[in-house]
């Protein structure tokens, strides 16, 4: 893929920085990290909030429930895009989320879609008693009203054009990049 | 996602002995998180939402007919039963009539098991909606091959590499039969074992070796699938008695003991305790007959769910890679 279509948009520093207050937000949000727990939505927002959960473990001494999410099954379009040849599994913390006060982690906030499903899973499986939502990059472009409470950064991205976000389990290494449609579609 | 990255299932399920090994592997892949679901406290996920299932039953079942409507409630699937037995059926309406009948209430899933060899075929030329064999006379029964698959997989690790004995009924064995293809195609080296009257003439071709004798085959084996005698068997004159048939074929722990390696005993289900399987060995160390059934509705799920979201194009791209 040539380098011109892909524009870096923050580097492993700056993730990294975003982690630190988006950590330093949750907690704040939570006024501790009573009752919290971090659940990442497959498979890049588990990534991110595996991060968020070391830095909020190293910051504040204190171990965070973490599970994950697939939301592969509650998803309105099986019958426009046919079944995802890999359905992921779903992991619960141990003692589940009645009371708890859950944030779902996602790596790019876009249509709202993927978080409408992961509040029907999560409801599924428990009554929290506060959900919030956390995401690295809002790139916009809402397609049902829901916003992400705690942001790592906003970035304007119109309908063609991705946001990827980077991770080094999956990618070999931290970042954000911007990619034009032109190298999408190769 | 593209529709592409869909899987070319195809729009039915008929039988294992067309598929390829990836389509096998794809299967039991996507079963692996549907396990999870049944442990949930609600035991439900929305993706089959508005999808209306018929489970079109001409011969007793109620493992698989249970099984299969498990699967489709904790998709939230729709779902109605209908048994031969009080149906239509009785009164002389022939299989393409009746699906066409309910057709026209605007289904999307038959799920069938017929007494007549090549009914699902039969049905799934002629409906569009997807059709699902849960065992057609002496054809396939697809869907119990692919547990046992499923369950010899969890307990070992993988297929490839392992021999796998069917011991018993051959000859009437739709179940023998899903095991066999399913088994080859993943790599597995297979033998059945049974009475010379119960084993079908042209073993050969199906690529299997025949041992003749139980102990030999428990002395070669890693796995044993041990099937139902079929009480029915007797009056047609295959065995002389349930007695006799034990005391030759049947799966005893002491003939087990015989054996240096540690085997895995699968049973289909239902068990005729004292026949073809002893008590001691079927609630024994070896086996795994209920978690087959645990897998049996995880399987059906992963089935559903890859027909249900089946592009027309993969569907047609399927059959002619068939035809070549």
């Amino acid at each position: 893929m040539p380098e011109d279509n892909r524009i870096h948009l923050m580097d492993e520093a700056d993730v990294r920085r975003e982690v630190v207050r988006m950590a330093r937000e949750i907690v704040e949000r939570n006024e501790g990290t009573d009752r919290l727990v971090l659940m990442g939505i497959q498979r890049r927002g588990t990534q991110i909030a595996a991060l968020l959960k070391e830095e909020i473990e190293r910051s504040e001494g204190a171990t965070v429930a973490t599970g994950s999410i697939d939301i592969t099954l509650y998803r309105d379009d099986l019958g426009t895009v046919g079944p995802r040849p890999v359905v992921g599994e779903s992991i619960l913390p141990p003692a589940g989320l009645d009371d708890q006060n859950v944030v779902i982690v996602d790596d790019v906030a876009y249509t709202g879609r993927t978080v409408r499903a992961a509040l029907n899973e999560l409801g599924d499986w428990g009554r929290p008693q506060r959900i919030l939502l956390c995401v690295l990059v809002d790139r916009g472009g809402r397609e049902l009203p829901i916003q992400p409470d705690i942001i790592g950064r906003v970035v304007e991205v119109h309908a063609p054009d991705r946001v990827e976000v980077l991770v080094p389990d999956l990618d070999g290494r931290l970042g954000v990049d911007l990619v034009h449609a032109e190298a999408a579609a190769e | 996602m593209n529709p592409t990255t869909a899987l070319p299932l195809g729009k039915d399920l008929v039988g294992l002995e067309h598929m390829s090994a990836a389509q096998i592997t794809a299967i039991l892949d996507t079963a692996e998180p549907f396990k999870e679901i049944s442990e949930r406290r609600i035991k439900k996920v929305p993706v089959l939402r508005g999808k209306t299932i018929v489970n079109l039953f001409f011969e007793a079942s109620t493992r698989t007919r249970i099984s299969f409507e498990f699967a489709e409630k904790r998709l939230s699937a729709d779902t109605v039963n209908i048994s031969a037995s009080g149906s239509s059926v009785l009164k002389g309406e022939t299989l393409v009539d009746t699906a066409r009948n309910l057709e026209a209430m605007r289904i999307d899933m038959v799920v069938m098991r017929h007494p007549a060899s090549g009914a699902a075929q039969f049905l799934a030329d002629r409906i569009p909606s997807n059709v699902i064999n849960a065992g057609d006379g002496r054809h396939e029964h697809p869907t119990q091959g692919l547990l046992d698959l499923l369950t010899i997989r969890d307990h070992r690790g993988r297929i490839e590499g392992l021999k796998v004995c069917i011991v018993g009924d051959i000859l009437h064995s739709r179940v023998a039969r899903s095991n066999i293809y399913g088994l080859l195609s993943l790599g597995a080296e297979v033998a059945v074992c049974g009475p010379p009257t119960l084993l079908p003439l042209a073993t050969s071709e199906l690529g299997v070796q025949v041992f003749t004798r139980v102990e030999e085959a428990i002395e070669w084996a890693d796995v044993l699938n041990v099937l139902r005698l079929q009480l029915e068997r007797m009056e047609g004159g295959y065995v002389p008695s349930p007695r006799e048939y034990n005391r030759i074929w049947g799966v005893s722990s002491a003939r087990l003991d015989a054996a240096e390696r540690d085997l895995l005993v699968l049973h289909p289900g239902p068990m005729n305790r004292g026949v073809e399987i002893d008590s001691d060995v079927a609630d024994g160390p070896h086996s795994v007959i209920l978690n087959q059934v645990t897998n049996g509705v995880a399987v059906r799920m992963a089935v559903l769910y890859l027909l249900a979201g089946g592009q027309p194009e993969s569907a047609e791209a399927a059959k002619q890679g068939d035809d070549s």
